[in-house]
């Protein structure tokens, strides 16, 4: 194992930041403050130091698609963004719905070694929306995050008995809210722009609807559940009031939905298609101060890698989905103003509270600590190639785009895995 | 102009330049050979991912009567299915040779994209529920040559009756009419507009019956039958008694009011009475423009659009 110091750099920690060296000794931190000698130097100068983030929404699509992205190439991607966990979609092929299919996940994950694969669970078996999963046994396997994305659970008798029985395991059941009725054949944000594209809407009331029921279903049976990709203003408003009244929930949203406006589609690029769809303006502006206040627990990216292939056709039956790994502290920090402690909060602390891994993610940075960290910055300005990401696929939509902040190094176990923005292995 | 996607981007000058042309067009067509050779060496292909014979049949009229070969790609919806991207179909048929691409496509924008994959010129022959331009132009056309006052539409107003939220027609035909200067009025059960058209240089109304005596042209649109079955209108007998065209309804029109729509039509449904009873009725006229209108694209889009067709027959 392999020991450096990251030297210069300002710590962010919750109970402040301060300015000191980090030494890293096989796995942990061994020294947090001036450091000389002679250990290798990694230059944090200009740049925040805190826990690495952690994704709570990932596709990695292997196992089934792996023309799209491999757990390799998504755990490289993770690693570039500053991300020592993803939470790896259950909507793979076959779906994350058995205990031998999330044990490949995570020891796939192992094997690469680029961040840690923490494999979520189906709600139902195949994403069906029939018959419940073998929660005890998938929780036994360490499963703790459970859910139908890419589709939302549209039975409220079976979201019911749901959220009875996974309560009671400990875990946290995550819903993808929509309502397919509303949505069928839907392509962008039902609004004025689609009324002049001629594309057919997204109503935010299918997302709205879903959230106000699992609200009601959180506030009957007592169980945890987080909200995933909340898109409306109007959700928001929902998620701020029932947390208000102490309901045990937590909500997410995209650095996508915080940074572009449905009218991006009127160029008809298939990029810019994604489920949740792009909002308004004002949709975005009520995202944002949902993150500024707290209502907002997470900033999550959805990653969704297609291939070009896939995504070179006709809106309609293009897939939905973008890139998001590699951006995002880049497009948050260019989309609006957070503090240094905000984002280390809204990427990595409160995440790692959700997928319950904080006891090795999301640390402060302290002697004695697992050394799963991240180096960056929130002044350096760089442009976005599609040609110059790790992930297998090229679906950004902020190809040419100069954003605002940057990871520069991202530490794993201990082992530097990025440096100066590229990966090292 | 190199393309033409969507009236949206036609400013007034060349909308009005193109119903010039198609005046000479017209005037070709009633040539006993009609033909002429302007665009003799060219190639055009009809790319058609959604079946339209007459649509695709009007443009390959108006290619030969400007002298292009033509080529002809039809695409069931199964196949766009069998793995070939639309970009491989775009791709594969411009290394054949391709000076102008026809698209329909039952997605909106899909014309669009295709000019991103191919040097060819593209002109939009309907996608999805966005545009059909070269119906506006043909509309626009059998409209102002009717009503005989040049390229000008100011103080008309033209009613566009029915299922507006689907209609790529309607929503091309909003735009031409109001740059000639028309007045426009949607006239459709909520269900059957737009989600949000604050922004559209239109007025809405409820009812047919509110405006029938006071309009100079009625644009019916196709009801379908499949809008039924997604519970958009209860049932086609009441929407023909909300909104067909009765005996009742025509017999407020005033006297030079003109009926179009675009085919085909749903006899007793959104057109009650037979069009031959109607004096006004421009329905045939719009086939007819069609080609015509169809040839001043071409020739606009494949000639840089600057001189006129030559006069000589082949």
């Amino acid at each position: 194992m392999s020991s450096f110091v990251l030297r210069g750099g300002t710590i962010v920690n919750p109970d402040g930041n301060f300015n000191a060296d980090v030494v890293v000794r096989n796995g942990v931190i061994e020294l947090v403050g001036d450091t000389k000698g002679d250990l290798p130097v990694i230059d944090a100068t200009g740049c925040f130091v805190s826990s690495g983030f952690v994704d709570l929404h990932t596709h990695l699509r292997e196992p089934g698609k792996e023309e799209a992205e491999t757990i390799e190439t998504g755990s490289r991607a993770a690693a570039r963004g500053g991300y020592t966990a993803v939470v790896a979609m259950p909507n793979t092929d076959p779906a994350q719905d058995a205990v031998h299919v999330v044990e490949f996940v995570r020891a796939r994950g192992e094997q690469v070694g680029l961040c840690e694969v923490l494999p979520s669970g189906c709600i139902t078996i195949g994403r069906l929306g029939q018959q419940l999963v073998p929660f005890g046994a998938l929780a036994k396997a360490g499963v703790h995050l459970f859910t139908d994305d890419g589709t939302g659970v549209q039975d409220p008798l079976l979201m019911r008995r749901a959220l009875e029985y996974a309560g009671q395991l400990g875990v946290v059941l995550a819903q993808h809210c929509e309502v397919a009725r509303l949505t069928e054949g839907a392509v962008m944000h039902e609004g004025a722009c689609c009324s002049t594209l001629g594309l057919p809407g997204w109503p935010a009331l299918a997302e709205e609807l879903m959230l106000h029921r699992d609200i009601e279903l959180v506030r009957l049976t007592g169980s945890p559940m987080h909200f995933l990709h909340l898109s409306t203003a109007r959700s928001v408003e929902m998620v701020r009031q029932a947390k208000l009244e102490g309901l045990p929930i937590t909500a997410e949203v995209t650095p996508h939905h915080l940074s572009l406006v449905d009218e991006l589609l009127t160029s008809f690029d298939t990029v810019f298609k994604v489920n949740p769809p792009l909002r308004t303006r004002a949709d975005i502006e009520a995202l944002k101060g949902g993150v500024l206040d707290g209502t907002i627990d997470a900033i999550a990216t959805d990653h969704a890698p297609h291939s070009d292939h896939s995504k070179d056709q006709a809106l309609d039956a293009a897939p939905p989905g973008m890139l998001g790994l590699e951006t995002s502290l880049g497009v948050v920090n260019t989309s609006m103003s957070l503090s240094p402690r905000r984002i280390a909060e809204v990427l990595s602390w409160n995440p790692a509270r959700i997928a319950n891994v904080s006891d090795r993610h999301g640390r402060p940075i302290a002697v004695g600590e697992p050394a799963n960290l991240a180096v960056w910055d929130c002044a350096s300005e760089w442009v976005v190639s599609r040609d110059h990401l790790v992930s297998k696929s090229r679906n950004t939509p902020y190809d040419g785009m100069t954003l605002r902040g940057r990871v520069r190094h991202t530490v794993f176990r201990g082992e530097l895995v990025v440096k100066d923005g590229e990966a090292l292995k | 102009m190199k393309h033409l996607l969507s009236i949206d981007e036609l400013t007034v000058e060349q909308l009005t330049a193109l119903l010039d042309l198609t005046d000479h067009m017209v005037e070709i067509s009633s040539r006993p050979v009609p033909k002429v050779p302007a665009l003799r060496g060219r190639t055009v292909a009809s790319v058609f991912f959604e079946d339209s014979t007459r649509t695709r049949l009007s443009f390959e009229t108006a290619a030969k009567r400007l002298s292009a070969d033509t080529m002809t790609f039809n695409v069931g919806t199964s196949s766009v299915n069998k793995g070939e991207s639309l970009r491989d179909t775009i791709e594969t048929l411009s290394a054949m040779g391709v000076d102008a691409f026809v698209v329909r496509h039952k997605s909106s924008g899909v014309p669009h994209m295709v000019t991103e994959w191919t040097d060819a010129s593209v002109i939009n022959a309907g996608d999805g529920w966005h545009q059909h331009p070269t119906q506006a132009l043909l509309d626009c056309h059998t409209v102002t040559r009717s009503f005989g006052t040049g390229n000008d539409l100011t103080g008309r107003t033209v009613a566009i009756v029915g299922d507006v939220k689907h209609s790529r027609v309607a929503r091309s035909n909003v735009r031409a009419f109001t740059m000639l200067g028309a007045d426009v009025v949607l006239v459709a059960p909520r269900t059957l507009l737009p989600p949000e058209f604050i922004d559209w240089p239109i007025r809405a109304v409820d009812s047919l019956d509110e405006v029938i005596s006071d309009i100079d042209v009625l644009y019916l649109l196709r009801m379908q039958r499949e809008r039924m079955d997604a519970a958009l209108v209860p049932s086609l007998g009441e929407y023909s008694a909300r909104f067909g065209l009765t005996r009742q309804r025509a017999d407020r029109l005033k006297s030079d009011a003109l009926v179009l729509h675009p085919g085909p039509m749903n006899r007793g449904v959104e057109i009650v009475v037979d069009p031959a009873d109607l004096p006004g009725s421009r329905i045939l006229d719009q086939v007819r423009t069609g080609v015509s209108a169809r040839m001043s694209v071409l020739y606009t889009v494949l000639s840089g659009g600057s001189v006129p067709p030559a006069g000589g027959a082949e």
